[in-house]
């Protein structure tokens, strides 16, 4: 009796382990949220950003004018945005705080005040 | 310094002229006997901008170069060289007034009193053409040269405007080094910073670390760069990199304030900030004693 007990418990624990670990796949397996920002001379569109930390997300880059940057140094990513073309660039926003991110292609007279806020909260 | 001489640097510091002398020490050379003729000064100017308007940040943007001109003209003795690491104009979309802007600073700079001018490009005078402009005016962005025991060599991190120096050019370097002594005395010049000074700002280069790894292979290297408009003194390794101040503005320390936007003029402090600097280099030890001066003349060496 006692072992038919101790067979179920641990049945029911591996269900449940099975139960939580579906539900983290599921998790894992939703779509991160997709943010389009859209650069032109010398600017972002948009230029503050607002993002939960830890949650996965996908900037969907375009320009609007000649070739430009999208580099975020505190995170690590960057990508080169060419006219005509849509670059998904995917970030997970480890920290909390205001961080920059700014253009990284010289881009003409305005190229060193190109940048942006991404603001992560809790 | 050798004893019983009486040299530039002595003299300077008696007369307490210039800025601030700081010594970038690399390791010595055993055995080495210096010779008065290794011994030579070159001067740095960096960050020009020839073309900037605005009265709020240098009210005298047609007349500042035409002053630093003059004085290094006036240093009692001149230098064996002079090298511009870059941003000699301001950029502009305009491929003709472009090379107005290049053709009007080489008039200018063409009266320095100097037995050579070299030239490098920075992302304002190269990157929106990848250095078509600049080659035509100056030659080449990348090169080296040799000068007295010392091996420059001049890296371009600006003709590729996602400031990059590209696998060409670090294979190029590569093989220049290759061909250095392990003892070498080398002196790099660029524009950007080669190590991540503050990527925040856009003050690195993107693959600046492949070149740094291939220049610590040699014993003896030091960093001459523009870029930051100030100056910076940074170590990677035995590697000394130091940044120069600008001719036309002033930028703010990184992350001092949330934008790298230009200091503004101090009318009670005219051309704060801004400078160029002479450089020393002896042989043994191997160092190089930065002088940093005024636009306006007044660090007569």
């Amino acid at each position: 009796m006692r072992t038919h007990r101790r067979l179920f418990l641990r049945a029911a624990a591996a269900v449940g382990l099975l139960v939580l670990a579906g539900g983290a796949a599921v998790r894992a397996q939703g779509k991160p949220r997709v943010i389009p920002v859209q650069a032109r001379k010398f600017t972002y569109e948009p230029d503050v950003i607002t993002l939960k930390v830890n949650e996965p997300v996908v900037f969907q880059l375009t320009t609007a004018d000649v070739v430009m940057g999208f580099s975020v140094p505190d995170f690590g990513v960057r990508a080169t945005i060419i006219p005509g073309q849509t670059v998904e660039l995917p970030m997970t926003p480890t920290k909390v705080g205001e961080f920059t991110f700014l253009c990284d292609v010289f881009c003409g007279s305005g190229h060193e005040n190109m940048e942006g806020t991404l603001r992560v909260t809790a | 310094m050798r004893s019983g001489a009486f040299s530039r640097r002595d003299f300077l510091k008696l007369a307490g002229l210039g800025g601030a002398v700081l010594v970038s020490g690399c390791a010595s050379m055993p055995g080495a006997k210096a010779e008065a003729s290794d011994e030579f000064y070159f001067v740095q100017l960096s960050d020009t901008h020839w073309g900037f308007e605005g009265p709020g940040i240098n009210p005298d943007a047609k007349g500042t170069l035409k002053k630093a001109v003059a004085a290094v003209n006036g240093l009692s003795s001149p230098p064996d060289f002079v090298m511009f690491t870059g941003d000699l104009t301001h950029t502009t979309d305009d491929p003709r007034e472009r090379r107005r802007r290049m053709a009007e600073f080489k008039e200018i700079v063409g009266e320095l009193r100097v037995r050579e001018v070299r030239y490098m490009p920075g992302e304002h005078d190269a990157s929106l053409d990848n250095g078509k402009a600049f080659k035509e005016l100056f030659g080449d962005t990348h090169y080296t040269f040799d000068h007295k025991g010392v091996h420059f060599i001049v890296i371009d991190n600006v003709s590729d405007p996602t400031a990059a120096i590209g696998e060409e050019q670090l294979a190029w370097l590569a093989a220049d080094l290759e061909k250095q002594p392990r003892d070498a005395r080398i002196v790099v010049f660029t524009h950007r910073p080669l190590f991540d000074l503050y990527p925040q700002w856009d003050w690195a280069t993107r693959d600046g670390a492949k070149a740094i790894a291939l220049l610590q292979t040699r014993d003896n290297v030091t960093v001459f760069y523009g870029h930051i408009h100030q100056e910076n003194h940074f170590m990677t390794g035995r590697i000394a990199h130091h940044s120069a101040k600008g001719l036309m503005f002033a930028l703010p320390v990184a992350g001092s304030q949330p934008k790298r936007l230009p200091v503004p003029w101090d009318a009670s402090a005219p051309y704060k900030g801004l400078g160029f600097r002479d450089v020393e280099a002896e042989r043994a030890p191997v160092k190089y004693a930065i002088t940093e001066l005024p636009v306006t003349g007044g660090g007569q060496s």
